[in-house]
This record gives C-alpha cells, structure tokens and sequence, in this order.
C-alpha cells in the first residue's frame, strides 16, 4: 500500500449494520445531521448533547476502533482559529482583557467560539462515520441514485481517483529533493527557511502543472473512448422499509432537538 | 579505551553486507544482498522487473533504510550522516519527471550545491560544467517538462553531477530512448570518472560500457563477475529470465 493510499483512503472494511445500511440513507442522515448541528442555537450546550447521543450509537453500532474516529477528528481543530476573534468581537461580561492590545474577552464571545467548535465537530464526526463505513464508489452511485447532477457526480468520481495518482507523484517530488539535500564537511547546508520554502513552493507549482497536463491527456483518451459525461453506474438496491424507519425517527429526532432549543 | 577510528580502505566505494528490506505492505524486495564496488569500477546490474534492483540503488543514499550494513567510500551509513553520504552518492531515478521539480533547468541544477551552501560564483561554475558535461549547455531558462525524454534524462543526471558525487546510482538510464538518444547517453557514461552502478536491460550496452556484472533475482545477487563471462553463461541468463544470446 503506498502512502498515497494510506492518506487518503477513508474506508474502513467492515460489516457492521452502520456499514451496510443504504448508502443513499447514510448520506441523506449525514446531511441532515450537519445542518442539525449547525442550525442549533449558540450555548444550548444540553441540545449539543442530545445530538451527539445518536452519534456516539452510531460510532458504536458500526465497531470502528474510538480512537481513529477521534484521532481524524481533529480535522475540525482548525476551525477554531477562524472562530477566535469571536472571543474579542462579541459584546458582553468581560472575562479577560489582552493587555498590550487592549482587546478584551466576553464570555458571550467564549460560548460561540466553543459552540463554533462543537457544531464543526460534530459535524466532522458525522461525516467521518460516513465515509468510514461506505466505500468510495458506493457513495458516488448513491449521489447519483439520488439524483445528483451528473457533472458534480463525475467530478468527485475523477477527485477520487486521480487523488491517489496525485499524491504518489508529490511523493517522488519530496524523493527526488531529499536525495539531493546533502551536506558538506564544515558548510552549513539547507540555505534558509526562506529558500527551502520557495523551493517548496516551485515543487506545490510544478505538481499543479503537471496535473493540468494530465487533465488534458486524460481528458483526450476519455474522448477517444467515446465518453458523454455520463459514468456508468447501475444502482440495484431497493429502499428498505426498516432502514426507511429508522431513517424517518431519527429526522423526527433532530427535529425535535431543534424544536426543543427554541422554544 | 577509547576505540579508534578504523576506516575501511577508501579503493572500496560501496560496501554492502547482508542487505534485507520489506516494504510496508510486507513485499520482501531485498533477501540479503553482499555487494562490493571498488573505487572507479563501473558495474551493470542486471535482472528483469521486479527483483530489487530499484529498491538497492534507494539504499546507497539512504533513501531506503533495510537491515544490513551500507558502506559508502569507506563510512557507514547511519543516521547521522545521511546528508552526508547523499553528497556523495548521485541517484538518478528511471524517470525523469520524478528527478527534477524546479521550474527551470538552471534551478534544477543548481538545487544541489545551493543546498549544500556553496558559494554563487561555484554554484553558477558547477551548473555550467554539469550542463556542459551532458551536453545541455544554453538550457538554463528552458522549462523541464517541455524537453524530450533524452533531455530531460540528461539533465536528471546534470543535477547530480553538480554536486561533484564520487559514486553515480542510475536506475534505467536507458529506458524508452530512441537509438541516437541511447548512443549520446553511452559516450556521456564513457566519459564520466565517477564510480558507477547502473541497472539496464539492454544487453549491447552492458557489454560496450561495464566490464563488471551483477545479476539480481528475487532479492539477491545470483551472479557477479566479468561481463563477458556472465552474458557467455546462456544457462544462467536463462534461469534468471534474461535475454539469452
């Protein structure tokens, strides 16, 4: 397995009930979920809590190993630094005040940023047990079961598999640099972090090129083979009536939760 | 007592002992290779697809690290001086488009003794000659990935030989070259002082340019020896899936 593989491949192999429910229900769920998530008033921290109940069932239901969920999701970590200024910008009871800036903190301010944090996280949850529980191909047939337009279908499709190429081929880039970093007795070697740093950056440019190139070729072999836009995808599963039910309570659900923190 | 330094006698450039790597995905590539190359020796590495010969020459500069011991002019590779050794071992990859990934032919070059902190007027020195050995002098501002294959293959190898290595590691040096690209690239090697190691599949050159041979399956060395001895042994080629003359 190449690296290129190992970063990218989000599918866990399994047969959990999580893993073969529908994947057209799975990515419906999950969408809803995300806009659950994010339509939650700011602070109701017992609604974040009831959202996250059907989450952690599910992270059970489908046996993927806790940490990994956790390890990948850390991926909403980031969201935090867009959310800080919130901390200085909201009115309210002052917590803290940042001397050399003068900026102060609110607590109103604490409560969107950690809110800002939870609603990211669950929202990041979600979609890991999604696609860790639903090979690649199946959720692009399901996006197209569902009726998604064709275009976007066969974008995410060549994303998907070109991704692997992509990666492999920065990787024999970053090969090729480090086998000519070399030093001499008595120099110091490496230039500056500002050097080295450009030259990461000719190799990020030079990828972009490479795959625009690629793009082209690939594009003509595809014309040649008398491609429409269309990919070929037979989808043969009915919808379930259980499935169907469970799908149906746990909107009700979250509707519910929402209803809840409102009024 | 405090131990002394024994170097090993520097005539010997690549000393390798009982060399084993896996790859991650549990592939065996290399099943304990002995190798030794002498100062100067230019040596063919020889074996079809798939038997290690990629994977060894990755080892010299410590790209790949298997167990085993890897001597390189006389010091052992190890952690601490890898950076070292890579200004010592000039690896060119089979293709060339995994070699160079500045955006024109002059930085690609120049990279090396830029890394290394040499100062501009040798760096500008050592790109003219590295350019002017393999016979690409004038293509400073050119974009690497608009030249021909035969190009780009020679300038992969300019930009080790900026970085004045005592041992060239080429893998496929000669693959996909048209017969005119070929025979540039045999006087270029002809040429060259430097130690070298060099797997090729093509037999005519093995006999033209390396009077040493080192035939590799299945993650070991099965033959080494005199060229001529070994491409005369029709039964050896033979159980080693070799063109047979």
């Amino acid at each position: 397995m190449s690296i290129g593989v190992r970063l990218i491949e989000r599918y866990q192999a399994g047969s959990s009930l999580i893993h073969n429910t529908d994947a057209r229900l799975k990515l419906l769920l999950t969408l809803a979920y995300i806009f659950a998530a994010t339509l939650t008033p700011v602070g109701h921290w017992l609604a974040f809590g009831l959202l996250a109940a059907p989450l952690a069932v599910a992270v059970a239901a489908s046996r993927l190993p806790a940490l990994l969920v956790l390890r990948r999701s850390a991926l909403a970590l980031p969201f935090i630094v867009v959310a800080v200024p919130l901390l200085f910008t909201k009115e309210g009871d002052t917590l803290f005040t940042l001397q050399p800036f003068g900026w102060t903190a609110s607590e109103e301010g604490l409560t969107a940023v950690l809110s800002i944090l939870t609603k990211s996280w669950l929202s990041v949850v979600a979609a890991i047990i999604l696609t860790a529980t639903t090979p690649a191909l199946e959720l692009l047939r399901a996006m197209r079961g569902l009726g998604v337009p064709r275009i976007l279908v066969a974008t995410v499709s060549f994303m998907y598999r070109y991704l692997f190429v992509i990666a492999e081929e920065a990787q024999r880039l970053l090969r090729a640099r480090d086998c000519r970093s070399a030093r001499l007795e008595g120099r110091r070697c490496g230039v500056s972090v500002w050097w080295r740093a450009r030259v990461l950056g000719h190799m990020v440019g030079s990828l972009f090129l490479r795959s625009y190139e690629r793009s082209e070729r690939v594009y003509a072999a595809m014309q040649a083979r008398g491609y429409d836009g269309e990919l070929r995808l037979l989808w043969d599963r009915a919808w379930r009536l259980t499935e169907m039910v469970v799908a149906v309570a746990l909107v009700l659900y979250m509707a519910g939760v929402q209803v809840y923190a409102r009024y | 007592m405090r131990a002394t330094k024994v170097r090993a006698a520097v005539d010997t450039a690549i000393g390798i002992t009982n060399l084993r790597f896996a790859y991650p995905d549990g592939v065996q590539a290399l099943r304990g290779v002995d190798l030794t190359i002498a100062a100067g020796e230019k040596v063919a590495l020889l074996g079809p697809n798939g038997v290690g010969k990629t994977t060894l020459l990755l080892h010299l500069n410590g790209i790949l690290r298997g167990k085993g011991e890897i001597h390189i002019m006389g010091e052992r590779l190890n952690n601490g001086n890898l950076k070292h050794i890579r200004a010592q071992v000039g690896l060119v990859f089979e293709n060339p488009d995994d070699q160079l990934f500045s955006p024109t032919v002059f930085d690609d070059v120049a990279f090396g003794p830029l890394y290394m902190g040499l100062p501009k007027d040798e760096v500008l020195e050592r790109v003219r000659l590295a350019l002017e050995q393999v016979g690409m002098a004038g293509f400073e501002e050119r974009l690497p990935h608009h030249l021909s294959l035969g190009q780009k293959k020679r300038i992969a190898i300019a930009t080790v030989l900026s970085m004045s290595p005592a041992i060239l590691a080429l893998d496929e040096p000669f693959s996909s070259l048209d017969p005119s690209a070929r025979r540039e690239l045999m006087r270029l090697l002809q040429r060259l002082p430097q130690t070298m190691i060099v797997s090729t599949h093509h037999i005519s050159i093995i006999r033209h340019l390396f009077p040493r041979t080192v035939v590799m399956d299945d993650g070991r060395v099965v033959a080494d020896g005199e060229t001529e001895a070994i491409l005369a042994d029709a039964a050896l080629l033979e159980a080693h899936g070799l063109e047979v003359f």
